[in-house]
Protein backbone atom coordinates (compact mmCIF):
# COMPACT_ATOMS: atom_id res chain seq x y z
CA UNK A 1 0.00 0.00 0.00
CA UNK A 2 1.05 3.16 -0.90
CA UNK A 3 2.31 5.89 1.51
CA UNK A 4 0.11 8.90 1.23
CA UNK A 5 2.15 12.09 1.16
CA UNK A 6 1.04 15.28 3.73
CA UNK A 7 -1.89 16.65 1.20
CA UNK A 8 -1.85 20.76 1.31
CA UNK A 9 -5.45 20.72 0.67
CA UNK A 10 -6.29 18.68 3.71
CA UNK A 11 -8.15 20.59 6.50
CA UNK A 12 -9.84 19.40 9.49
CA UNK A 13 -11.44 22.50 9.92
CA UNK A 14 -15.16 22.53 9.44
CA UNK A 15 -16.08 23.59 5.49
CA UNK A 16 -19.74 22.65 3.09
CA UNK A 17 -22.14 21.26 4.94
CA UNK A 18 -20.64 20.09 8.21
CA UNK A 19 -20.09 24.24 8.77
CA UNK A 20 -23.35 24.30 7.77
CA UNK A 21 -24.87 21.79 10.95
CA UNK A 22 -22.27 23.38 13.17
CA UNK A 23 -24.20 26.08 12.51
CA UNK A 24 -27.41 25.12 13.41
CA UNK A 25 -25.84 23.09 15.94
CA UNK A 26 -24.28 26.25 18.02
CA UNK A 27 -27.27 28.82 17.39
CA UNK A 28 -29.44 25.99 19.12
CA UNK A 29 -28.32 26.81 22.31
CA UNK A 30 -28.68 30.06 22.13
CA UNK A 31 -32.51 29.73 21.32
CA UNK A 32 -32.94 27.34 23.66
CA UNK A 33 -31.22 29.81 26.53
CA UNK A 34 -33.40 32.07 24.98
CA UNK A 35 -36.70 29.90 25.73
CA UNK A 36 -35.62 28.78 29.56
CA UNK A 37 -35.18 32.84 30.27
CA UNK A 38 -38.51 33.96 29.55
CA UNK A 39 -39.89 32.91 32.88
CA UNK A 40 -37.27 33.82 34.99
CA UNK A 41 -37.12 37.37 33.44
CA UNK A 42 -40.64 37.67 33.87
CA UNK A 43 -40.97 36.35 37.22
CA UNK A 44 -38.02 38.68 38.31
CA UNK A 45 -39.73 42.13 36.74
CA UNK A 46 -42.72 40.76 38.55
CA UNK A 47 -40.76 40.74 41.60
CA UNK A 48 -38.99 43.90 41.11
CA UNK A 49 -42.05 45.99 40.07
CA UNK A 50 -43.79 44.46 43.27
CA UNK A 51 -40.71 45.45 45.94
CA UNK A 52 -40.49 48.85 44.25
CA UNK A 53 -44.60 49.13 45.20
CA UNK A 54 -45.17 47.38 48.23
CA UNK A 55 -41.68 47.65 50.31
CA UNK A 56 -42.21 50.27 52.16
CA UNK A 57 -45.30 48.83 53.72
CA UNK A 58 -43.64 45.74 54.68
CA UNK A 59 -43.30 46.74 58.60
CA UNK A 60 -44.08 44.89 61.80
CA UNK A 61 -47.44 46.27 62.15
CA UNK A 62 -48.39 45.29 58.74
CA UNK A 63 -48.59 41.67 60.68
CA UNK A 64 -49.60 42.69 63.78
CA UNK A 65 -52.97 44.95 62.27
CA UNK A 66 -56.03 43.56 61.17
CA UNK A 67 -57.89 45.20 57.73
CA UNK A 68 -58.88 48.33 57.66
CA UNK A 69 -60.97 51.30 55.72
CA UNK A 70 -58.24 52.79 56.23
CA UNK A 71 -54.74 52.09 54.04
CA UNK A 72 -51.79 52.86 56.13
CA UNK A 73 -53.18 51.22 58.82
CA UNK A 74 -54.78 47.29 57.48
CA UNK A 75 -52.19 45.06 57.59
CA UNK A 76 -52.44 41.00 57.40
CA UNK A 77 -53.08 39.93 60.72
CA UNK A 78 -56.37 38.30 60.32
CA UNK A 79 -55.60 36.78 57.15
CA UNK A 80 -52.18 35.42 57.99
CA UNK A 81 -53.57 33.70 60.79
CA UNK A 82 -56.61 32.51 58.96
CA UNK A 83 -53.98 30.68 56.09
CA UNK A 84 -51.87 29.38 58.85
CA UNK A 85 -55.33 27.55 60.56
CA UNK A 86 -56.39 26.46 56.58
CA UNK A 87 -53.04 25.31 56.01
CA UNK A 88 -52.55 23.41 59.22
CA UNK A 89 -55.91 21.75 58.99
CA UNK A 90 -55.39 20.44 55.08
CA UNK A 91 -52.75 18.71 55.85
CA UNK A 92 -54.01 16.86 58.78
CA UNK A 93 -56.51 15.57 56.16
CA UNK A 94 -54.17 15.34 53.53
CA UNK A 95 -51.05 13.21 54.82
CA UNK A 96 -53.21 10.21 56.11
CA UNK A 97 -55.65 9.65 52.62
CA UNK A 98 -53.27 10.59 50.49
CA UNK A 99 -50.70 8.08 51.94
CA UNK A 100 -53.01 5.45 52.41
CA UNK A 101 -54.83 5.97 48.69
CA UNK A 102 -50.70 5.16 47.36
CA UNK A 103 -50.53 2.34 49.30
CA UNK A 104 -53.36 0.99 48.07
CA UNK A 105 -53.06 1.48 44.60
CA UNK A 106 -48.95 0.50 44.69
CA UNK A 107 -49.09 -2.26 46.94
CA UNK A 108 -52.57 -4.15 47.70
CA UNK A 109 -55.06 -3.01 45.22
CA UNK A 110 -55.38 -6.45 42.52
CA UNK A 111 -55.37 -5.08 39.18
CA UNK A 112 -58.99 -5.02 39.02
CA UNK A 113 -61.48 -2.59 37.36
CA UNK A 114 -61.95 -0.67 40.85
CA UNK A 115 -58.32 0.25 40.39
CA UNK A 116 -58.60 1.35 36.83
CA UNK A 117 -61.62 3.43 38.22
CA UNK A 118 -59.84 4.95 41.16
CA UNK A 119 -56.51 5.52 39.11
CA UNK A 120 -58.56 7.27 36.10
CA UNK A 121 -60.40 9.64 38.77
CA UNK A 122 -57.56 10.69 40.51
CA UNK A 123 -56.18 11.52 37.01
CA UNK A 124 -59.11 13.71 36.35
CA UNK A 125 -59.64 15.17 39.49
CA UNK A 126 -55.55 16.41 39.21
CA UNK A 127 -57.07 18.35 36.14
CA UNK A 128 -60.40 20.00 37.68
CA UNK A 129 -59.72 23.98 37.70
CA UNK A 130 -59.44 24.96 41.54
CA UNK A 131 -62.94 26.90 40.95
CA UNK A 132 -65.13 23.53 40.78
CA UNK A 133 -64.07 22.47 44.05
CA UNK A 134 -64.92 25.59 45.24
CA UNK A 135 -68.10 25.33 44.00
CA UNK A 136 -68.67 21.69 45.15
CA UNK A 137 -67.18 22.78 49.06
CA UNK A 138 -70.18 25.81 48.52
CA UNK A 139 -72.54 22.81 47.85
CA UNK A 140 -71.51 20.37 50.34
CA UNK A 141 -69.09 21.23 53.14
CA UNK A 142 -71.12 24.47 53.65
CA UNK A 143 -74.94 24.34 52.55
CA UNK A 144 -75.37 20.72 52.70
CA UNK A 145 -73.15 19.98 55.84
CA UNK A 146 -74.25 23.28 57.57
CA UNK A 147 -70.57 24.11 58.28
CA UNK A 148 -71.08 27.49 56.70
CA UNK A 149 -68.01 29.58 55.57
CA UNK A 150 -65.67 28.09 58.22
CA UNK A 151 -62.10 26.97 58.14
CA UNK A 152 -63.66 23.21 58.52
CA UNK A 153 -65.29 23.84 55.28
CA UNK A 154 -62.31 25.73 53.47
CA UNK A 155 -59.76 23.34 54.36
CA UNK A 156 -62.04 20.24 53.61
CA UNK A 157 -62.11 21.95 50.01
CA UNK A 158 -58.39 22.47 50.19
CA UNK A 159 -57.50 19.14 50.49
CA UNK A 160 -59.92 17.48 47.48
CA UNK A 161 -58.30 19.87 45.58
CA UNK A 162 -54.54 18.92 46.38
CA UNK A 163 -55.58 15.56 46.93
CA UNK A 164 -55.15 13.85 44.10
CA UNK A 165 -51.45 15.64 43.19
CA UNK A 166 -50.81 14.64 46.41
CA UNK A 167 -51.46 11.19 45.95
CA UNK A 168 -49.98 10.78 42.77
CA UNK A 169 -46.26 12.33 44.04
CA UNK A 170 -46.93 9.79 46.61
CA UNK A 171 -47.19 7.12 44.60
CA UNK A 172 -43.94 8.09 42.61
CA UNK A 173 -42.26 7.60 45.52
CA UNK A 174 -43.30 4.64 46.86
CA UNK A 175 -42.44 3.01 43.09
CA UNK A 176 -38.81 4.63 43.88
CA UNK A 177 -38.77 1.89 46.67
CA UNK A 178 -36.80 -0.90 44.88
CA UNK A 179 -39.17 -4.34 44.73
CA UNK A 180 -35.98 -6.16 46.03
CA UNK A 181 -36.23 -4.73 49.58
CA UNK A 182 -39.79 -5.55 49.64
CA UNK A 183 -38.78 -9.23 48.74
CA UNK A 184 -36.29 -9.25 51.23
CA UNK A 185 -38.74 -8.26 53.48
CA UNK A 186 -41.29 -11.13 52.78
CA UNK A 187 -38.59 -13.34 52.68
CA UNK A 188 -38.01 -12.83 55.99
CA UNK A 189 -41.68 -13.99 57.09
CA UNK A 190 -42.56 -10.05 57.32
CA UNK A 191 -46.35 -9.21 56.32
CA UNK A 192 -47.29 -7.25 53.58
CA UNK A 193 -48.38 -4.72 56.06
CA UNK A 194 -44.98 -4.73 58.03
CA UNK A 195 -43.19 -4.94 55.28
CA UNK A 196 -45.20 -1.35 53.95
CA UNK A 197 -44.60 0.09 57.26
CA UNK A 198 -40.63 -0.84 57.79
CA UNK A 199 -39.55 -0.49 54.34
CA UNK A 200 -41.48 0.79 51.79
CA UNK A 201 -43.11 3.78 53.84
CA UNK A 202 -39.30 4.94 55.33
CA UNK A 203 -38.15 4.54 51.78
CA UNK A 204 -40.73 6.77 50.29
CA UNK A 205 -41.06 9.33 52.86
CA UNK A 206 -38.85 11.74 51.61
CA UNK A 207 -40.55 11.65 48.00
CA UNK A 208 -43.69 11.73 50.06
CA UNK A 209 -43.57 15.15 52.17
CA UNK A 210 -42.28 16.81 49.28
CA UNK A 211 -45.13 16.37 47.18
CA UNK A 212 -47.07 17.24 50.17
CA UNK A 213 -44.98 20.49 50.41
CA UNK A 214 -45.41 21.30 46.45
CA UNK A 215 -49.13 20.90 47.43
CA UNK A 216 -49.34 22.78 50.46
CA UNK A 217 -47.43 25.71 48.37
CA UNK A 218 -50.26 25.39 45.98
CA UNK A 219 -53.09 25.39 48.82
CA UNK A 220 -51.51 28.29 50.41
CA UNK A 221 -52.06 30.24 47.19
CA UNK A 222 -55.46 29.06 46.51
CA UNK A 223 -58.02 31.95 45.89
CA UNK A 224 -61.00 31.21 43.92
CA UNK A 225 -61.73 28.35 45.63
CA UNK A 226 -62.31 30.09 48.80
CA UNK A 227 -63.49 33.18 47.73
CA UNK A 228 -66.60 30.85 46.14
CA UNK A 229 -67.54 29.28 49.64
CA UNK A 230 -67.22 32.70 51.25
CA UNK A 231 -63.69 33.27 52.82
CA UNK A 232 -63.80 37.11 51.02
CA UNK A 233 -64.91 38.34 54.08
CA UNK A 234 -63.88 41.41 56.42
CA UNK A 235 -61.84 39.49 59.07
CA UNK A 236 -61.14 41.28 62.82
CA UNK A 237 -60.48 38.39 65.29
CA UNK A 238 -58.32 36.20 65.70
CA UNK A 239 -59.33 32.41 64.94
CA UNK A 240 -59.62 30.47 67.53
CA UNK A 241 -62.09 27.56 66.33
CA UNK A 242 -62.05 25.33 63.42
CA UNK A 243 -65.51 26.81 63.23
CA UNK A 244 -65.03 30.39 62.74
CA UNK A 245 -65.08 32.55 59.78
CA UNK A 246 -61.47 32.88 57.98
CA UNK A 247 -59.94 34.67 55.61
CA UNK A 248 -56.58 33.55 53.34
CA UNK A 249 -53.41 35.83 52.41
CA UNK A 250 -54.59 35.56 48.95
CA UNK A 251 -57.72 36.70 49.36
CA UNK A 252 -56.63 40.01 51.23
CA UNK A 253 -54.35 40.50 48.60
CA UNK A 254 -57.14 40.66 45.85
CA UNK A 255 -59.06 42.67 48.37
CA UNK A 256 -56.81 45.44 48.41
CA UNK A 257 -56.02 45.11 44.59
CA UNK A 258 -60.01 45.58 44.05
CA UNK A 259 -59.62 48.92 46.00
CA UNK A 260 -59.54 52.14 43.76
CA UNK A 261 -57.13 54.02 46.24
CA UNK A 262 -53.34 53.67 45.52
CA UNK A 263 -52.29 53.11 48.92
CA UNK A 264 -53.93 50.23 48.98
CA UNK A 265 -52.32 48.60 45.98
CA UNK A 266 -49.51 49.11 48.01
CA UNK A 267 -50.88 47.14 50.36
CA UNK A 268 -51.53 44.58 48.36
CA UNK A 269 -48.14 44.44 46.95
CA UNK A 270 -46.64 44.00 50.47
CA UNK A 271 -49.13 41.31 50.82
CA UNK A 272 -47.68 39.78 47.43
CA UNK A 273 -44.00 40.31 49.13
CA UNK A 274 -45.36 38.00 52.15
CA UNK A 275 -47.11 35.47 50.00
CA UNK A 276 -44.43 34.69 47.81
CA UNK A 277 -41.78 34.96 50.88
CA UNK A 278 -44.12 31.94 51.75
CA UNK A 279 -44.38 30.09 48.73
CA UNK A 280 -40.92 29.96 48.14
CA UNK A 281 -39.89 29.00 51.59
CA UNK A 282 -41.87 25.49 50.75
CA UNK A 283 -40.51 25.28 47.63
CA UNK A 284 -37.01 25.42 48.90
CA UNK A 285 -37.50 23.55 51.52
CA UNK A 286 -38.77 20.50 49.22
CA UNK A 287 -36.24 20.75 47.16
CA UNK A 288 -33.57 20.34 50.21
CA UNK A 289 -35.59 17.61 51.82
CA UNK A 290 -35.04 16.29 47.97
CA UNK A 291 -31.80 16.46 47.95
CA UNK A 292 -30.89 15.87 51.24
CA UNK A 293 -31.99 12.57 51.65
CA UNK A 294 -30.78 11.36 47.62
CA UNK A 295 -27.91 11.04 49.53
CA UNK B 1 -51.82 -11.74 46.14
CA UNK B 2 -54.55 -13.08 46.76
CA UNK B 3 -55.56 -15.24 44.60
CA UNK B 4 -55.40 -18.79 45.83
CA UNK B 5 -52.84 -20.29 43.74
CA UNK B 6 -53.66 -24.31 43.58
CA UNK B 7 -55.98 -25.58 41.07
CA UNK B 8 -55.25 -29.23 41.69
CA UNK B 9 -56.47 -30.07 45.16
CA UNK B 10 -53.48 -31.98 46.47
CA UNK B 11 -55.22 -35.04 48.30
CA UNK B 12 -55.99 -35.70 44.51
CA UNK B 13 -52.47 -35.42 42.77
CA UNK B 14 -50.72 -37.55 45.26
CA UNK B 15 -52.10 -41.16 44.39
CA UNK B 16 -51.71 -40.53 40.48
CA UNK B 17 -48.35 -40.01 41.08
CA UNK B 18 -47.53 -42.52 43.62
CA UNK B 19 -44.97 -45.04 42.12
CA UNK B 20 -44.44 -43.03 38.81
CA UNK B 21 -43.51 -39.69 39.72
CA UNK B 22 -41.55 -39.94 43.04
CA UNK B 23 -41.20 -43.99 43.30
CA UNK B 24 -40.12 -45.13 46.67
CA UNK B 25 -38.23 -47.56 45.62
CA UNK B 26 -37.14 -50.27 48.44
CA UNK B 27 -33.84 -49.87 48.07
CA UNK B 28 -33.27 -46.33 48.67
CA UNK B 29 -31.84 -46.48 51.91
CA UNK B 30 -28.51 -48.00 50.43
CA UNK B 31 -25.70 -46.63 48.96
CA UNK B 32 -26.04 -43.74 46.65
CA UNK B 33 -25.44 -45.03 42.99
CA UNK B 34 -26.91 -44.96 39.48
CA UNK B 35 -28.56 -48.35 40.31
CA UNK B 36 -31.52 -46.37 41.79
CA UNK B 37 -31.77 -44.95 39.32
CA UNK B 38 -34.29 -46.17 36.27
CA UNK B 39 -34.80 -42.61 34.56
CA UNK B 40 -32.43 -39.67 34.44
CA UNK B 41 -35.20 -37.45 35.95
CA UNK B 42 -36.05 -40.33 38.46
CA UNK B 43 -34.41 -40.14 41.83
CA UNK B 44 -34.86 -40.46 45.11
CA UNK B 45 -32.53 -39.17 47.55
CA UNK B 46 -31.21 -41.35 50.40
CA UNK B 47 -32.20 -39.16 53.11
CA UNK B 48 -35.39 -38.21 54.32
CA UNK B 49 -36.90 -35.44 52.63
CA UNK B 50 -37.30 -31.54 53.88
CA UNK B 51 -39.17 -31.35 50.63
CA UNK B 52 -41.52 -33.19 48.52
CA UNK B 53 -42.41 -31.71 45.21
CA UNK B 54 -44.79 -33.66 43.61
CA UNK B 55 -45.93 -32.94 39.46
CA UNK B 56 -45.36 -29.15 40.03
CA UNK B 57 -46.61 -26.39 37.10
CA UNK B 58 -45.89 -23.39 37.25
CA UNK B 59 -47.80 -20.92 34.55
CA UNK B 60 -47.27 -17.15 34.18
CA UNK B 61 -50.53 -15.87 33.09
CA UNK B 62 -51.18 -18.60 30.28
CA UNK B 63 -47.66 -19.29 29.34
CA UNK B 64 -46.61 -22.49 31.27
CA UNK B 65 -42.69 -22.03 32.86
CA UNK B 66 -42.39 -24.88 34.44
CA UNK B 67 -44.00 -28.41 33.58
CA UNK B 68 -44.57 -31.28 35.60
CA UNK B 69 -41.55 -31.07 38.00
CA UNK B 70 -41.41 -34.22 40.68
CA UNK B 71 -38.49 -33.86 42.84
CA UNK B 72 -37.13 -34.82 46.22
CA UNK B 73 -35.22 -32.28 48.24
CA UNK B 74 -33.44 -34.04 50.87
CA UNK B 75 -32.79 -32.51 54.11
CA UNK B 76 -29.73 -31.29 55.56
CA UNK B 77 -27.76 -31.28 52.42
CA UNK B 78 -27.51 -28.77 49.67
CA UNK B 79 -29.26 -29.31 46.08
CA UNK B 80 -28.62 -27.46 43.25
CA UNK B 81 -30.78 -26.40 40.56
CA UNK B 82 -28.25 -25.75 37.39
CA UNK B 83 -29.37 -25.45 33.68
CA UNK B 84 -29.38 -21.95 31.12
CA UNK B 85 -31.53 -19.23 31.61
CA UNK B 86 -35.61 -19.38 30.87
CA UNK B 87 -35.24 -23.17 32.51
CA UNK B 88 -37.37 -22.61 34.89
CA UNK B 89 -35.00 -23.53 38.06
CA UNK B 90 -35.60 -19.84 39.59
CA UNK B 91 -39.14 -20.41 39.44
CA UNK B 92 -38.99 -23.51 40.87
CA UNK B 93 -36.68 -22.25 43.59
CA UNK B 94 -39.31 -19.26 43.95
CA UNK B 95 -42.16 -21.81 44.39
CA UNK B 96 -40.53 -23.48 47.48
CA UNK B 97 -41.69 -20.55 49.60
CA UNK B 98 -44.52 -19.21 48.27
CA UNK B 99 -42.48 -16.00 46.78
CA UNK B 100 -44.34 -16.73 43.11
CA UNK B 101 -47.29 -15.55 44.52
CA UNK B 102 -45.88 -12.08 44.72
CA UNK B 103 -45.64 -11.87 40.65
CA UNK B 104 -49.15 -10.93 39.27
CA UNK B 105 -50.94 -13.86 37.20
CA UNK B 106 -48.69 -16.57 38.75
CA UNK B 107 -50.60 -20.16 38.89
CA UNK B 108 -49.09 -23.73 40.84
CA UNK B 109 -50.76 -27.00 39.57
CA UNK B 110 -48.79 -29.99 41.84
CA UNK B 111 -47.65 -30.24 45.28
CA UNK B 112 -45.11 -29.37 47.50
CA UNK B 113 -45.15 -31.15 50.74
CA UNK B 114 -43.57 -30.02 53.78
CA UNK B 115 -43.91 -32.02 57.22
CA UNK B 116 -46.99 -33.65 55.31
CA UNK B 117 -48.40 -30.17 54.34
CA UNK B 118 -48.86 -29.02 50.89
CA UNK B 119 -47.45 -25.63 50.95
CA UNK B 120 -50.19 -24.70 48.38
CA UNK B 121 -53.03 -26.10 50.65
CA UNK B 122 -56.05 -23.88 51.30
CA UNK B 123 -55.23 -23.31 54.81
CA UNK B 124 -51.60 -22.59 54.47
CA UNK B 125 -50.36 -19.10 55.13
CA UNK B 126 -47.51 -17.91 52.91
CA UNK B 127 -46.20 -15.58 55.73
CA UNK B 128 -45.82 -18.58 57.70
CA UNK B 129 -44.23 -20.90 55.41
CA UNK B 130 -41.48 -17.81 54.55
CA UNK B 131 -40.26 -18.01 57.93
CA UNK B 132 -39.63 -21.64 58.10
CA UNK B 133 -38.28 -21.62 54.79
CA UNK B 134 -36.17 -18.61 53.94
CA UNK B 135 -34.19 -17.33 51.14
CA UNK B 136 -31.09 -15.30 50.12
CA UNK B 137 -31.75 -13.30 46.21
CA UNK B 138 -28.98 -13.17 43.75
CA UNK B 139 -28.50 -9.15 44.17
CA UNK B 140 -27.54 -8.85 48.04
CA UNK B 141 -30.70 -6.67 49.05
CA UNK B 142 -29.74 -5.51 52.84
CA UNK B 143 -32.11 -3.56 53.76
CA UNK B 144 -31.00 0.36 54.64
CA UNK B 145 -30.67 0.45 58.30
CA UNK B 146 -27.60 -0.84 60.34
CA UNK B 147 -26.15 -4.03 60.28
CA UNK B 148 -27.76 -5.19 63.67
CA UNK B 149 -31.32 -4.03 62.39
CA UNK B 150 -30.82 -6.18 59.45
CA UNK B 151 -30.38 -9.26 61.49
CA UNK B 152 -32.99 -8.22 64.08
CA UNK B 153 -35.51 -7.22 61.43
CA UNK B 154 -36.99 -10.90 60.38
CA UNK B 155 -37.33 -11.78 64.26
CA UNK B 156 -39.11 -8.67 65.36
CA UNK B 157 -41.93 -8.87 62.73
CA UNK B 158 -41.94 -12.46 63.49
CA UNK B 159 -42.49 -11.10 67.39
CA UNK B 160 -39.00 -12.68 69.04
CA UNK B 161 -39.11 -12.15 72.58
CA UNK B 162 -35.65 -13.48 73.32
CA UNK B 163 -32.13 -11.19 73.88
CA UNK B 164 -31.36 -9.44 70.55
CA UNK B 165 -27.94 -8.97 70.98
CA UNK B 166 -27.19 -12.74 71.54
CA UNK B 167 -29.37 -13.42 68.55
CA UNK B 168 -27.97 -11.01 66.21
CA UNK B 169 -24.42 -12.02 67.48
CA UNK B 170 -25.37 -16.24 66.85
CA UNK B 171 -26.82 -15.21 63.54
CA UNK B 172 -23.51 -12.84 62.42
CA UNK B 173 -21.45 -15.72 63.64
CA UNK B 174 -23.05 -18.59 61.57
CA UNK B 175 -23.06 -16.44 58.46
CA UNK B 176 -19.22 -16.27 58.95
CA UNK B 177 -19.42 -12.16 59.64
CA UNK B 178 -19.22 -11.29 63.08
CA UNK B 179 -15.60 -10.68 63.14
CA UNK B 180 -15.13 -8.67 60.60
CA UNK B 181 -18.49 -6.29 61.89
CA UNK B 182 -18.41 -6.97 65.00
CA UNK B 183 -17.42 -3.41 66.05
CA UNK B 184 -19.23 -1.61 63.69
CA UNK B 185 -23.23 -3.09 64.28
CA UNK B 186 -24.61 0.48 63.79
CA UNK B 187 -23.34 1.06 60.89
CA UNK B 188 -25.48 0.93 57.61
CA UNK B 189 -25.89 -2.82 55.81
CA UNK B 190 -25.31 -1.00 52.69
CA UNK B 191 -21.29 0.16 53.94
CA UNK B 192 -19.99 -3.54 53.30
CA UNK B 193 -18.78 -4.81 50.19
CA UNK B 194 -20.84 -6.88 47.81
CA UNK B 195 -19.55 -10.38 49.50
CA UNK B 196 -20.34 -8.90 53.08
CA UNK B 197 -23.82 -7.87 51.94
CA UNK B 198 -24.79 -11.29 51.15
CA UNK B 199 -23.07 -12.64 54.12
CA UNK B 200 -25.55 -10.42 55.96
CA UNK B 201 -28.92 -11.57 53.80
CA UNK B 202 -27.71 -15.05 54.94
CA UNK B 203 -27.28 -13.76 58.30
CA UNK B 204 -30.43 -11.88 58.20
CA UNK B 205 -32.60 -15.60 57.42
CA UNK B 206 -30.74 -17.49 59.32
CA UNK B 207 -32.17 -15.30 62.73
CA UNK B 208 -35.67 -15.86 62.14
CA UNK B 209 -34.39 -19.96 62.57
CA UNK B 210 -35.58 -21.66 59.36
CA UNK B 211 -35.35 -24.63 58.06
CA UNK B 212 -34.61 -24.41 54.83
CA UNK B 213 -32.62 -21.71 53.34
CA UNK B 214 -33.07 -20.99 48.90
CA UNK B 215 -30.42 -19.34 47.41
CA UNK B 216 -30.82 -17.93 43.94
CA UNK B 217 -27.86 -17.83 42.30
CA UNK B 218 -26.02 -16.22 45.81
CA UNK B 219 -22.70 -15.41 43.95
CA UNK B 220 -23.70 -14.31 40.48
CA UNK B 221 -23.04 -10.82 41.57
CA UNK B 222 -19.96 -11.39 43.76
CA UNK B 223 -15.82 -11.75 43.04
CA UNK B 224 -14.25 -15.36 42.86
CA UNK B 225 -12.64 -14.79 46.54
CA UNK B 226 -16.24 -13.69 48.02
CA UNK B 227 -17.87 -16.20 45.82
CA UNK B 228 -15.32 -18.83 47.52
CA UNK B 229 -16.04 -17.73 51.41
CA UNK B 230 -19.66 -17.84 50.39
CA UNK B 231 -19.48 -21.13 48.94
CA UNK B 232 -17.73 -22.52 52.31
CA UNK B 233 -20.18 -21.20 54.30
CA UNK B 234 -22.94 -23.14 52.51
CA UNK B 235 -21.18 -26.02 53.64
CA UNK B 236 -20.88 -25.19 57.25
CA UNK B 237 -24.50 -24.33 57.24
CA UNK B 238 -25.68 -27.99 55.41
CA UNK B 239 -25.29 -29.83 58.59
CA UNK B 240 -27.91 -27.90 60.12
CA UNK B 241 -30.18 -26.73 57.35
CA UNK B 242 -31.46 -27.79 54.24
CA UNK B 243 -30.06 -25.41 51.31
CA UNK B 244 -31.33 -25.47 47.46
CA UNK B 245 -29.21 -22.86 45.30
CA UNK B 246 -29.95 -22.19 41.89
CA UNK B 247 -26.83 -21.63 40.34
CA UNK B 248 -25.47 -20.57 36.40
CA UNK B 249 -21.83 -21.80 37.19
CA UNK B 250 -21.65 -25.61 36.82
CA UNK B 251 -18.46 -25.59 38.69
CA UNK B 252 -20.17 -24.34 42.21
CA UNK B 253 -22.72 -26.87 41.69
CA UNK B 254 -19.87 -29.24 41.25
CA UNK B 255 -17.74 -27.74 44.14
CA UNK B 256 -20.76 -27.29 47.09
CA UNK B 257 -23.86 -29.61 46.35
CA UNK B 258 -24.58 -33.40 47.25
CA UNK B 259 -27.54 -33.37 44.76
CA UNK B 260 -27.85 -31.88 41.00
CA UNK B 261 -31.13 -31.37 39.24
CA UNK B 262 -30.63 -30.12 35.66
CA UNK B 263 -33.33 -28.32 34.12
CA UNK B 264 -34.10 -27.38 30.20
CA UNK B 265 -36.94 -25.35 28.34
CA UNK B 266 -37.67 -27.84 25.54
CA UNK B 267 -38.88 -26.82 22.17
CA UNK B 268 -42.69 -25.89 24.08
CA UNK B 269 -39.97 -23.35 25.83
CA UNK B 270 -41.47 -24.36 29.29
CA UNK B 271 -39.21 -25.66 31.41
CA UNK B 272 -38.51 -29.62 32.72
CA UNK B 273 -36.81 -30.98 35.00
CA UNK B 274 -34.38 -33.24 32.71
CA UNK B 275 -32.07 -35.23 35.20
CA UNK B 276 -31.62 -35.55 38.82
CA UNK B 277 -28.76 -37.41 40.96
CA UNK B 278 -26.19 -37.16 43.27
CA UNK B 279 -23.97 -34.14 41.78
CA UNK B 280 -20.70 -36.48 41.27
CA UNK B 281 -22.73 -38.92 39.13
CA UNK B 282 -24.56 -35.45 37.27
CA UNK B 283 -21.15 -34.31 36.29
CA UNK B 284 -19.47 -37.85 35.10
CA UNK B 285 -21.96 -40.12 34.26
CA UNK B 286 -25.20 -38.50 33.31
CA UNK B 287 -27.69 -40.37 32.19
CA UNK B 288 -29.08 -38.00 29.82
CA UNK B 289 -27.42 -36.71 26.38
CA UNK B 290 -28.77 -33.65 27.13
CA UNK B 291 -27.07 -32.82 30.48
CA UNK B 292 -23.77 -33.96 29.38
CA UNK B 293 -24.11 -31.54 26.52
CA UNK B 294 -25.04 -29.02 29.02
CA UNK B 295 -22.04 -29.74 31.09
CA UNK B 296 -19.47 -29.84 28.83
CA UNK B 297 -20.18 -26.96 27.14
CA UNK B 298 -21.14 -28.37 24.09
CA UNK B 299 -25.14 -26.96 25.36
CA UNK B 300 -25.97 -24.56 21.93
Amino acid sequence: MAVSLPDENFTLQATGRVARRQAVSRASKWVLLGASMIGVVVLFALMVDTIVVGWSRISWSFFTSYPSRFADQAGLRSSFIGSIWILSLTIVFVVPIAIATAIWIEEFAPKTRLLEFVKLNLANLAGVPSIIYGVLGLAVFVRLFGWGSSILAGSFTLFLMILPMTVIASQEAIRQVPPSLRQGSLALGATEWQTVWYHVLPGALPGIITGVILALARAAGETAALIMIGAFTFIAFDNTSIWDSFTTMPIQVYNWTVRPQEAFRQNAAAGILVLMTVVLTFNIAAAALRERFRN
Amino acid sequence: MSEAPPTTPPTEAAPVHEGTATPRPTMSRKSVGASQRTAPDRFTPPEPPALEVRDLSVYYGKKMALSGVSMQIPVKKITALIGPSGCGKSTLLRSLNRMNDLIPGARITGAVDYHGHNLYGNSVDPVEVRRRIGMVFQKPNPFPKSIFENVAFGARVNGYKGDYNELVERSLRQAALWDEVKDDLKKSGLALSGGQQQRLCIARALAVEPEIILMDEPCSALDPIATLKIEELMRQLARDYTIVIVTHNMQQAARVSDYTGFFLAGEAAYGQLIEYGPTEEIFTTPMDPRTEDYITGRFG
